[in-house]
């Protein structure tokens, strides 16, 4: 009984956290600033948290389990939801719903929870809806705003449709192995038609989830409409949390598919990679720019997973914690900026590092580690999945990647020249930035500069990455 | 009495499966498109009852799976249609083809 408790330290953390602000947002009126400052401490403590008393084990007959790369893995999404909602500080302060924000956005926290520890199908859906529904739901909370309400109802019908097409992959897989458990159905697994039908059902499900090409339409549309807030945890957390479920199913559950699955994700991957770099060049809107970028960095990331391999999946949660830190550094910037002025373009940048040297530098650093040039860690990051995908032999899928990677770094270094060297009648003016998001922003560099070069991070997480 | 087989209800579930996708693909009414998204999650329900009867009736997974599909599938339509009120009000319209205001 009291291992029950451990074992569900983080998930039962985080829901007293939403009671806690449910039962307080019923008693007397609160300032927003109390409240952002009550919030971003229950959250530190929540982060600070997760790292004491690691338990592992299994409950409820098999449904639910974890780990101690589960644990960790939900320490770095903790830590995501921390610095965004530092950074969403400047645009939740004058906005009349902050507590319902908080609430909407921690249930998807903990549906994410649910779903990475999941040990059968089940839970597993359950947490993916409970991840997605209220996401739709705060995507739309600009609420006068008419772009937040298309992006929402672009969000909730993608999503649904996606979880539709999930089901009916796994109502067959179902069908065919008799089994909704992950070690049943590795059991059965044995490659007949259905199965493999199946199994693109459900891939297709997952890859509306972590946009990768064919179903990256939505992607788009939703983060330039939702606020910027949303946008970064949609494109990091979210993502990153799919992405930490995709690969004990690929791994585990349809290991006997493995020969099926190389080839499809080969052929997404690449896809991925050109179609986010060749959208990404002719963007304008910064959101919409990190968008595709974020639809890029994903096919890099799927290149790491047909690794197959302990260094795949090892290198895939690396490289995903380095994501939210240099993706988190350029998102915080846009946010402030685009919060305090409104200004979102590209264009809008130029000149920036003449009237905001810091802020300038901030946004600089984070798009050096997205372009993964090598004294920050997205190089390190990239290389470790470019590592792992060449484990395999496949060098084309290796070439393209890195030919990729020349043609990424042409558009992010775009932006560098924009902020640096590109002069501009009216720049945007000097802004003093708040405490919580200066402190965000100063965590994103830190990241960014210290992940690749303590090499204890690396070893740590490869020492406990699921073994194929 | 003799039963149904198997095929034919797989049959009507994957129909309406399909006419769900293709519900969703050409109507422009948010309302019917939401319909659409009912259907398939309802074929999805037909499949995992059939399944259980017939391949696996020694447990109830199927069932179970079902009954977190119909809550789950009411929770969605409830905040889809907040959507589409908020949606209603800020454009006069739920029309998709109004909401293009982000396009490439």
């Amino acid at each position: 009984m009291n291992d029950l408790f451990i074992i569900l330290k983080q998930e039962l953390v985080l829901t007293v956290i939403i009671f806690l602000l449910l039962t307080l947002k019923i008693g007397k009126e609160r300032s927003n600033m109390a409240w952002l400052n009550l919030v971003n401490v229950l959250l530190a403590i929540n982060f600070l948290g997760g790292f004491f008393f690691p338990q592992t084990g299994v409950l409820f007959s098999g449904m639910y389990h974890t780990s101690d790369l589960i644990i960790l893995e939900k320490n770095i999404l903790n830590l995501g939801t921390l610095i965004i909602s530092m950074q969403s500080y400047n645009w939740l302060k004058d906005h009349k719903h902050v507590v319902e924000f908080y609430i909407l956005l921690l249930s998807t926290l903990l549906g994410m929870f649910f779903m990475i520890s999941a040990g059968n199908l089940l839970m597993l859906y359950l947490g993916l809806e409970l991840s997605t529904i209220p996401l739709a739901a705060i995507a739309n909370f600009d609420l006068e705003k008419r772009k937040s309400s298309e992006a929402a109802m672009k969000l909730i019908i993608s999503s649904a449709f996606s979880s539709g097409m999930l089901l009916f992959g796994i109502s067959l897989v179902y069908g065919t192995t008799g089994a909704i458990s992950f070690e049943g159905i590795a059991a059965a697994v044995n490659g007949q038609p259905l199965q493999i039908f199946a199994f693109i059902l459900l891939l297709a499900g997952f890859g509306f989830k972590i946009s990768a090409v064919p179903f990256h339409l939505w992607t788009a549309d939703v983060y330039e409409g939702a606020p910027v807030a949303v946008t970064s945890y949609l494109s990091v957390i979210s993502k990153g949390a799919i992405l930490f479920v995709l690969v004990p199913v690929l791994y585990t559950v349809f290991k006997p598919l493995a020969g099926n699955w190389y080839n499809m994700l080969f052929l997404l991957s690449v896809v991925t990679i050109i179609i986010g770099n060749l959208f990404a060049i002719r963007q304008d809107n910064f959101k919409r720019f990190l968008a595709f970028s974020s639809i890029a960095q994903v096919g890099f990331i799927l290149v790491g997973i047909t690794g197959s391999s302990q260094a795949g999946s090892s290198s895939v949660v690396y490289f995903v914690l380095i994501y939210i830190f240099s993706n988190l550094a350029a998102f915080g910037v846009v946010s402030f900026v685009s919060a305090t002025t409104g200004r979102e373009r590209i264009s809008d940048y130029r000149g920036f590092h003449k009237t905001n040297p810091v802020l300038a530098w901030v946004l600089a650093i984070g798009l050096f580690s997205l372009a993964g040039v090598p004294p920050t860690a997205g190089f390190f990051g990239k290389f470790f999945l470019l590592l792992a995908g060449a484990g395999k032999g496949n060098y084309v899928l290796v070439t393209i990647a890195a030919l990729n990677m020349i043609i990424s770094l042409y558009y992010y270094l775009r932006i560098v020249k924009a902020i640096f060297m590109d002069a501009n009648e009216q720049p945007i003016e000097p802004l003093t930035v708040p405490a919580f998001p200066k402190l965000a922003l100063y965590i994103c560099i830190a990241g960014i500069v210290f992940t690749g070069f303590v090499t204890y991070v690396h070893e740590y997480i490869q020492s406990l990455g699921t073994a194929f | 009495m003799s039963s149904v087989p198997l095929e034919h209800i797989l049959f009507v579930s994957t129909a309406l499966f399909f006419i769900g996708m293709y519900g969703l693909f050409t109507r422009r009414n948010l309302i019917t498109m939401l319909m659409s998204i009912e259907l398939i999650l309802n074929s999805v329900n037909i499949n995992f009852v059939a399944f259980n009867k017939y391949l696996w009736p020694g447990k109830l997974d199927g069932i179970f799976f079902t009954l977190f599909i119909i809550t789950i599938a009411a929770a969605e339509a409830a905040v889809a249609i907040a959507i589409i009120i908020n949606l209603y009000r800020s454009h006069h319209s739920i029309d998709v083809e109004d909401a293009t205001e982000m396009k490439y």
